[in-house]
């Protein structure tokens, strides 16, 4: 009988901690299918940060080391600078990379660190039980916003991808959504783009994904989905913000470098 | 054949000893009074391949550090008071994961922005943890240029050989003072394989992780135990110090790093006067020398301790707790960035002469 679907090698087999309709479980398997697929999983150092995903190097089978929270991006500086021929991604929320991460992630990607960040938008601190992230939407109701984020008293949300897209050492920013085959698909690519601009050593790239957290927005998975259409997208447009004219296709790997 | 001695500055001898011990990272924050060394990595480093990076803060220099550790190089950052402050977050976790690592301190008196001249006061930071958890660092404390060269060199090796972090403890007036110096043709660097290293997998089954979490309470505490029989085991074998006079002195001077070299000369002027004085000069402040303190505390010819300290007295417990109550130990400290007058310090030998009992702290 022929195999139509298996799992990937680019993921261990422990099971997934994470709460049912949660898009981290996705968004693990499209990056560790890309690594296989590009054949790099061998040649990859992820580096996991302060949240949900704080042991996500327990997934991805690829080498890792876990961050100090929001500061990925600065310790994926640090293994970049020194493994010049390897690939480095961080895998980040909204709390780590848009809260207290953010003078790391943005001067990562204004030095033009060849890393690619990805970064996990789900509008809300998911681990410490639904906060109010930097990405919380006005008149949302998170546990610290209990009458809804109010613009007068808790300011605006921030557009994390429009404000990367705006240096010149972001070479590709884009982001997506998982909410169907199709977008997912689109992600995947995007993930594939991003790592192919770090291998050609074009400079930072980073895809931002809008994800759910039923189990902090008080929603079963596929509401929580409409949510994300309904209310998300509108404040995140999906789309690329950097690189719309690199040619993916003619990217070839960067000259061989001596380890 | 004597070797060639060149002058120069105790920050810059730091960078050119770290580049001598095949420390190829360098990740920093301007900060006064050590940037002599970021100005020196930033040439001198690019020019031999290595990476120097600017960083945004010092919170970022240290992580930057520990990436670096975390893929299996020799990575350093340097910085003075209130960056060492910030830096203490990457500096836990750093003992948490168990990387190898050097840091610098050109301490400068606080607290707070404080001033940039001269200050001992951040031992207890250095020697007693500095971030959250149960850690240590082992803390070196040269004191001339010529130490800063050597001790720098060592510390990387005794980073790899322990896989933590080494601290070189100094103060404005070394970084900042020129000094012959006479480097070696060869460095003794110790190669040692770091097969845990996040490097990629490159053929290998399993894949390394470097981390220091650990949700479950008794794996958590089975690696603080892990940790603390390390911590023991350099105690037991890694104290550096200096000692003389011990045979015959009436009182024995402890001070690091510069206080150390003013005591130095005053302690000939005390002979002069007819009152011995000796020295026990920690190399290492973590781990601390109380052995030969208390060795010294045994003996019948000494008569009192006395502590000089650029601070309001923070190493002068340490000496307390190795001399156990059996002789009176005394204090002297200047702060603010003010260093002791040997007339200060010569004095205060006289009256502790006179009444080893007074004032003592």
């Amino acid at each position: 009988m022929a195999i139509v679907f298996q799992p990937t090698e680019g993921l261990t087999e422990k099971p997934f901690h994470y709460c049912p309709g949660c898009n981290h479980g996705i968004i693990h398997r499209i990056i560790a299918e890309s690594m296989v697929e590009m054949g790099i999983l061998e040649d990859t150092v992820s580096v996991a940060s302060v949240g949900c995903t704080y042991n996500s190097y327990e997934y991805f089978s690829c080498d890792a080391v876990q961050a100090a929270h929001g500061r990925a991006p600065a310790v994926a500086t640090g293994i970049k600078r020194t493994l010049k021929d390897k690939i480095v991604f961080t895998y980040q929320g909204d709390g780590d990379l848009a809260s207290i991460g953010t003078a790391e992630i943005v001067h990562a990607a204004a030095r033009g660190e060849k890393i690619t960040a990805f970064f996990v938008n789900n509008a809300v601190y998911g681990m410490t039980s639904g906060q109010m992230a930097p990405t919380t939407l006005l008149g949302q109701v998170t546990t610290t916003s209990p009458f809804g984020r109010d613009a007068s008293y808790q300011g605006y949300p921030i557009n994390v991808s429009e404000l990367i897209s705006q240096l010149t050492g972001a070479v590709y920013v884009e982001r997506v959504c998982l909410t169907d085959f199709k977008n997912i698909q689109n992600a995947k690519k995007a993930v594939q783009k991003a790592f192919k601009v770090q291998q050609a050593g074009l400079g930072f790239s980073m895809v931002e994904f809008l994800s759910t957290c039923p189990t902090n927005w008080g929603k079963e998975p596929v509401e929580a989905m409409e949510w994300l259409k309904e209310k998300m997208i509108p404040q995140y447009p999906l789309g690329c913000f950097k690189g719309q004219d690199i040619d993916f296709n003619n990217l070839g790997k960067a000259e061989e470098k001596g380890a | 054949m004597a070797q060639k001695r060149v002058l120069m500055k105790g920050n810059e001898v730091i960078a050119e000893a770290a580049l001598r011990a095949g420390c190829r990272n360098y990740f920093g924050y301007p900060i006064t009074p050590q940037t002599e060394v970021m100005h020196y990595m930033a040439k001198k480093m690019v020019q031999i391949g290595g990476n120097f990076v600017q960083a945004e803060s010092e919170v970022s220099a240290i992580n930057m550090v520990y990436g670096a550790a975390a893929a299996g190089a020799r990575a350093m950052t340097s910085s003075s008071s209130p960056g060492i402050s910030l830096k203490q977050e990457g500096i836990s976790y750093i003992a948490g994961a168990e990387l190898p690592a050097v840091a610098v301190n050109i301490v400068r008196a606080g607290p707070g922005l404080g001033g940039i001249l001269p200050s001992q006061g951040d031992y207890w930071q250095a020697t007693k943890g500095g971030g959250h958890g149960d850690y240590r660092n082992l803390v070196i404390a040269p004191a001339s240029v010529q130490e800063l060269y050597e001790l720098t060199v060592e510390a990387f090796n005794l980073a790899d050989k322990y896989r933590m972090l080494v601290m070189i403890l100094g103060d404005g007036t070394l970084g900042q003072m020129m000094e012959p110096v006479a480097f070696r043709d060869e460095e003794p660097i110790e190669k040692i394989e770091k097969p845990w290293a996040a490097t990629g997998r490159g053929g290998r089954k399993t894949h390394n992780m470097i981390t220091s979490i650990y949700i479950d309470p008794d794996e958590l505490e089975a690696k603080n135990r892990e940790l603390q029989e390390k911590y023991k085991y350099i105690e037991e074998n890694e104290v550096r110090y200096e000692a003389y006079g011990l045979e015959d002195a009436e009182i024995v001077i402890t001070a690091f790093s510069t206080c150390s070299r003013i005591c130095k000369n005053v302690i000939r002027q005390a002979a002069e006067q007819g009152i011995k004085v000796g020295m026990i000069r920690p190399i290492t402040l973590w781990p601390f020398p109380s052995k030969v303190i208390a060795e010294a505390a045994a003996r019948d010819n000494v008569k009192a301790f006395l502590d000089i300290e650029l601070s309001a007295g923070q190493m002068v417990e340490d000496v307390r707790l190795a001399v156990e109550g059996k002789k009176p130990v005394h204090f002297y400290g200047r702060m603010g960035g003010n260093l002791p007058t040997q007339k200060e310090i010569l004095d205060k030998i006289i009256e502790i002469h006179n009444d080893p009992e007074g004032g003592k702290v």
